[in-house]
């Protein structure tokens, strides 16, 4: 069983009249449940990527099955319905919504993309809300707590419609070591009791060592498949 | 939906000063045109009642002809007895008249012996037209306020000028329809004060002395004056009465009475008219504000939030959604400023109601300005800012809603 399946992916950009290859016909396939790791030095694709794989963006060429859908296929309004649905996103900058509480921001997804009850969503919230150790915290405002917390509630919000798949880039960029790496656990944690698919892009060498499967990538081609801590993708 | 506007409120409030801005602009706007309709309406009923009080009544039945050359007072386009019967028939049963009363118009000669001048006269039945243009006595400011057989009422200016007091013996003469001219001594009853001003020429002798002067055969009548129980109801009521009456036809088949209102009897109604137009004009001035102000505070707000944006479509929030939460905030915007708009504006208005202002209309002096707030203008207003507002930030919320995510999320 195959979560994502990418066959010979391409992405370019248009650059006037130069076209620019960001990706060039990357294969690879990923298993629910996996903890995957993108690296690879700037400008390699990660971003691209990930974009693509979370249909924020489309292939150019190839074909990219995530969940069982073929993203390319996917319109405008429906590519935001799958997303709702099925990915969950952590960003390097938090991006958390200034104007809601910690509470607010986790539920923000229940409430405004998948309509859910109101028992459920406060159930869900409250599960995760304890997940990520932010119970004490849930009445505040993004402002009001540090760097580490967003990104533990950014974590809690990609993980509160019970994504199949997490989309995290550069998720530790904007943290100090000790933090980073209790978000990593977090997620693995997550990963481990939620059985959500994490994907995340990075350039630091020991967050790296973190993730299970590592895909390197660079200059838009994938070089390199290792599978660390004895779970092997195949 | 409740939760867009929890949203689009909490963003509001996030810039305060710029909400508070923008808000006051909007507020500004509605006070201002609510105070100038409040008070551009007043002068302009007391205007109206000026006219149709003192004057005209608020509509009038003729011959079909007799308008279009009522400058010449034409005897040969009066009503005969038996017409005349007949349009009183109609009017009695019109349930929305008030009262009416019969005129008897035209032109002749005042003298007071020693000089002559020329004069315009109404023949009335002294109780149906006091019904009819109830302001009428209070325009006699000589003299008895009523009006007896053989006495006259003159135009103030025309009594200095021919230095004529009340009590004094004055003739008329008048040429009747056949061409033969009569004469008739008045004595001056009373002073008319002039409504609009100089050049007032009109006055008023009893209906019997003008069946005299004129040496009519059988009473003949110039015009109905018509007076409504509700003013409001002047067009729906014309137009009925036209048709009621435009059943009676000559011999050349056309409609033997025509009906007029008072607008299209008085110029001053060209005045009506202008404060009409200029109350368009301050409105479309509101539009503008509104318009421009919730439009740039919601292009600055898309612009400020564009990784929001691009966050909350990442994932998953629907476009329309998104263009949802801009758009409530444009509405709000509107509520708020409408809804404060009108309090103060409503307040401002009793306050120049409580002032007691007052102003000159022709030669009425000191009339208080009663400036009213209607229901109906609150919410014609209302509704224009909350509209304006909304469409106004369409276009920012519709930019919002199809921003691409990956460039929002890239957006710095």
């Amino acid at each position: 069983m195959v979560l994502i399946q990418a066959e010979k992916i391409r992405k370019d950009y248009q650059a006037g009249e130069v076209s620019i290859a960001a990706l060039k016909e990357v294969s690879f396939e990923i298993e629910p449940a996996s903890f995957v790791s993108f690296v690879g030095p700037s400008g390699s694709g990660k971003t691209t990527l990930l974009n693509l794989i979370g249909c924020l963006d489309r292939p150019t060429g190839g074909k990219l099955i995530v969940a069982d859908t073929d993203t390319a296929a996917l319109d405008r309004k429906q590519s935001a319905a799958f997303r709702g649905n099925n990915i969950g996103f952590i960003f390097q900058d938090f991006n958390l919504i200034p104007v809601l509480t910690v509470y607010e921001n986790i539920e923000y997804p229940l409430l405004m993309v998948q309509n859910t009850p109101v028992e459920e969503r406060k159930t869900r919230v409250a599960a995760l809300l304890a997940a990520v150790g932010m119970s004490e915290q849930k009445d505040k405002y993004p402002d009001q707590i540090s760097g580490g917390q967003k990104q533990r509630v950014a974590v809690a919000r990609a993980l509160v419609t019970n994504p199949k798949l997490v989309l995290a880039d550069e998720p530790t960029a904007n943290l100090d070591h000790t933090t980073a790496y209790m978000v990593i656990d977090l997620m693995k944690k997550m990963r481990d009791e939620f059985k959500t698919t994490f994907i995340f892009s990075t350039h630091d060498q020991k967050i790296v060592k973190e993730a299970e499967i590592i895909y390197s990538l660079e200059d838009g081609e994938l070089m390199d498949r290792q599978v660390q801590g004895g779970k092997n993708n195949g | 939906m409740g939760n867009l506007f929890k949203i689009a409120v909490r963003n509001l409030l996030r810039y305060k000063r710029r909400t508070l801005l923008t808000a006051s602009l909007i507020t500004i706007g509605v006070i201002f045109v609510l105070v100038f309709m409040s008070v551009s309406g007043s002068f302009k009923n007391m205007m109206i009642g000026q006219i149709t009080d003192s004057m005209l009544g608020h509509a009038q039945v003729h011959r079909t002809g007799y308008v279009a050359s009522i400058d010449n007072l034409p005897l040969n386009l009066n009503l005969t007895e038996g017409a005349a019967k007949r349009v009183g028939a109609v009017l009695d049963d019109r349930p929305e008249i008030a009262a009416w009363s019969p005129r008897i118009k035209f032109g002749g000669m005042f003298s007071n012996f020693a000089e002559t001048t020329n004069i315009r006269l109404n023949g009335v039945i002294p109780e149906k037209e006091f019904a009819v243009v109830p302001l009428l006595t209070s325009r006699i400011i000589e003299g008895e306020k009523e009006m007896k057989r053989g006495a006259i009422l003159i135009p103030e200016l025309l009594a200095k000028g021919m230095k004529v007091k009340v009590g004094d013996v004055v003739v008329i003469v008048a040429t009747n329809k056949d061409g033969s001219v009569n004469g008739k001594q008045f004595k001056v009853g009373g002073i008319l004060q002039s409504v609009t001003g100089p050049g007032g020429r009109d006055g008023y002798i009893h209906f019997d002395d003008a069946v005299e002067v004129l040496r009519m055969e059988e009473p003949e009548v110039s015009e109905f004056a018509i007076r409504l129980k509700k003013f409001d109801g002047l067009h729906v009521f014309t137009a009925a009465l036209d048709v009621r009456l435009a059943q009676e036809l000559n011999k050349d088949g056309k409609p033997v009475f025509e009906v007029h209102t008072w607008e299209q009897l008085s110029p001053f109604y060209n005045i009506a008219r202008m404060i009409d137009v200029m109350t368009f004009f301050i409105k479309l001035m509101l539009i503008a504000i509104v318009l421009i102000s919730i439009m740039n505070v919601m292009i600055m707000a898309v612009y400020e939030r564009i990784r929001e944006i691009g966050t909350i479509a990442a994932i998953g929030t629907l476009p329309e959604t998104i263009l949802g939460m801009f758009v409530i905030e444009g509405f709000c915007l509107g509520i708020v400023g409408a809804v404060i708009g009108n309090i103060v504006g409503a307040v401002l208005v009793s306050i120049i109601n409580i002032s007691r202002i007052t102003f000159n209309f022709g030669m009425q002096q000191g009339l208080v300005l009663q400036a009213t707030v209607r229901p109906a203008d609150l919410f014609i207003i209302s509704i224009t800012v909350i509209i304006v507002s909304v469409i106004a930030s369409l276009q920012p919320a519709f930019k919002a809603s199809r921003m691409e995510p990956i460039e929002a999320l890239r957006h710095v």
